[in-house]
């Protein structure tokens, strides 16, 4: 057996909208490196609140706390700077969001934009190869690179999207329902996709569709109401689940 | 039965606005035709000749066009950088806020001041303000019209451009948030350009409004004739000219100042129409 080393660790980390409503609670967990980690639940149970406090996302809404720990590499992302923690960990979301007003080129290269980084041409050309590369589009486009990215296919808009963030080289690659405006043939690519992906990055990904889950992931979470009611290996939590309520909810009782 | 006849009134009610609209531009180019045929088209425009002397009338629109553009200009450049920072604070940084509510409610009350308040204002107070900085002698001028037509315009600009930076969406700031973006980052190369032909069109707005606006400039331009050669100039614009003259002028001259009526209408027009258009588009996109 290979020793675990966790990229990312959930240390009771809770969640609050208001002083009343906690939206995530307690959760602890540690996420292995170079694995796909599967948050599942039903709608409202904290399953992508808890997946944008990853990244800090929450510290852009002024009502939104967090509290625990989050480490990351060993160290607490709570307590580091929103940029250079996002600048680690990439996020795609469930709607594609290529830049309207730039090229598919561009896109890919945003982050390095956004950040005021200047690259030499031959290196932009390389990352927009290498990136496109590695999420299958480099063909598809390879000649419209001077195309605006909302010219793609919703597939390809969300393959531009997860280019544009693992250009930046993240540790860690948090998806939101990455999969779920697209059509199954698009679903069934980027699923193909990330099982490739993670051998380059540490995959946590929210999604609705247990099949997915199960196709992809190695290890899962069920949340429920805000609480991790259950953590452990994929196929073990389909085929015995410890929880009575994830296995209501696996069985399609609960939704 | 009914519906028919309520059809058929409704159509007719809805008619003579069109009707209005086109009396209105019939009467202006009639009255307008003898300056035109005395003077032709083209030379009318460019001439600069405003004189009055009986049996050697000269009139020429070229002053007054000059002064509309100059106040106009002038006025947008002093409006950006004001209604721009509004726009952004409503729009994006305190986005929803109370203090954002306040503070587009004034901004929206600057909209309702009649312009004659701000015409005695800017006499009353700005005026001395000018003369005693030694920017001009009289006080009065273009520089004085402008900087008060800013302030009228300032509204117009930021409702509608914070409108168009409200619009855009919330992922498409988050996917720039999750690549480590800054928040002046994500204003200056999202908001902006996706916003941008929005903001773009709420100023060709601002200028329709600024271009027709009579009473205040009336009051603050100085009123003189001749083509002005500097911004602190005095000077008379398209429509302080016809509301200075209009009440002694018969034969030749009521018909040039009606010209100028004429082409104020028509650049008026061209310009809200361009604006709207622009602002459908922007809306679409």
């Amino acid at each position: 057996m290979e020793s675990i080393t966790p990229i990312l660790e959930f240390k009771k980390t809770c969640v609050s909208y208001t002083k009343q409503t906690m939206a995530v609670k307690y959760v602890s967990a540690a996420i292995e490196k170079n694995s796909i980690t599967a948050i599942m639940g039903p709608s409202g149970c904290g399953k992508s609140t808890l997946l944008r406090a990853v990244n800090l996302m929450h510290n852009l809404y002024s009502n939104i706390r967090v509290d625990g720990e989050i480490l990351l590499n060993g160290e607490n992302i709570l307590s580091m700077e929103p940029i250079d923690v996002r600048r680690r960990v990439g996020m795609v979301f469930q709607r594609p969001t290529p830049f309207p007003t730039m090229s598919i080129y561009d896109n890919v290269l945003a982050g390095f934009a956004l950040n005021g980084i200047r690259l030499s041409k031959v290196e932009k050309d390389a990352t927009v190869e290498r990136c496109l590369k590695s999420v299958a589009l480099w063909d598809e486009v390879k000649d419209v690179l001077n195309k605006k990215g909302t010219f793609l296919s919703g597939g390809q808009q969300q393959r531009l999207c997860i280019a544009r963030a693992l250009a930046m080289k993240p540790d860690v690659l948090l998806m939101d329902e990455p999969t779920s405006a697209l059509d199954p043939i698009a679903t069934k690519h980027i699923e193909e996709l990330l099982l490739e992906l993670q051998k380059e990055v540490t995959i946590l990904i929210v999604t609705h569709n247990m099949g997915q889950a199960m196709r992809i992931s190695s290890k899962s979470m069920f949340m429920y109401l805000g609480e991790l009611v259950e953590y452990g290996d994929t196929a073990k939590m389909f085929s015995e689940p410890a929880d009575e309520r994830t296995k209501a909810y696996l069985t399609g009782k609960m939704g | 039965m009914n519906d028919k006849l309520y059809k058929v009134l409704l159509f007719i009610v809805a008619l003579i606005m069109p009707i209005v609209c086109g009396g209105v531009v019939y009467a202006l180019v009639t009255d307008a035709y003898d300056a035109f045929e005395h003077f032709g088209f083209f030379r009318f425009l460019t001439s600069s000749e405003w004189s009055y002397t009986e049996g050697a009338e000269q009139y020429g629109a070229l002053p007054f066009i000059t002064g509309t553009l100059m106040t106009t200009l002038l006025a947008l450049v002093f409006c950006i950088p004001f209604s721009l920072p509004v726009a952004l604070f409503v729009g994006e940084y305190f986005r929803d806020s109370r203090i954002a509510a306040v503070l587009s409610t004034v901004v929206d009350l600057l909209a309702g001041i009649p312009s004659i308040i701000y015409g005695l204002w800017g006499f009353y107070t700005l005026r001395p303000i000018i003369m005693a900085l030694n920017i001009s002698p009289q006080g009065s001028g273009i520089l004085t019209a402008s900087l008060v037509l800013a302030i009228m315009i300032i509204p117009y600009a930021s409702s509608l451009s914070a409108e168009f930076i409200k619009m855009v969406p919330n992922d498409l700031k988050e996917g720039a948030y999750s690549l480590g973006a800054t928040r002046l980052e994500v204003v200056r190369n999202v908001v902006f350009p996706v916003a941008g032909s929005g903001i773009f069109s709420s100023y060709v707005l601002a200028i329709g409004r600024a271009l027709g606006e009579t009473m205040t400039v009336t009051m603050l331009i100085g009123n003189t004739n001749d083509m002005p050669n500097s911004i602190t100039a005095t000077g008379n614009s398209m429509a302080s000219i016809i509301a200075n003259q209009f009440g002694e002028a018969d034969g030749l001259r009521l018909s040039s100042l009606i010209a100028i009526g004429l082409i104020l209408f028509l650049i008026t027009a061209i310009i809200n129409m361009v604006g709207k258009i622009m602002i459908k588009r922007a809306r679409i996109a």
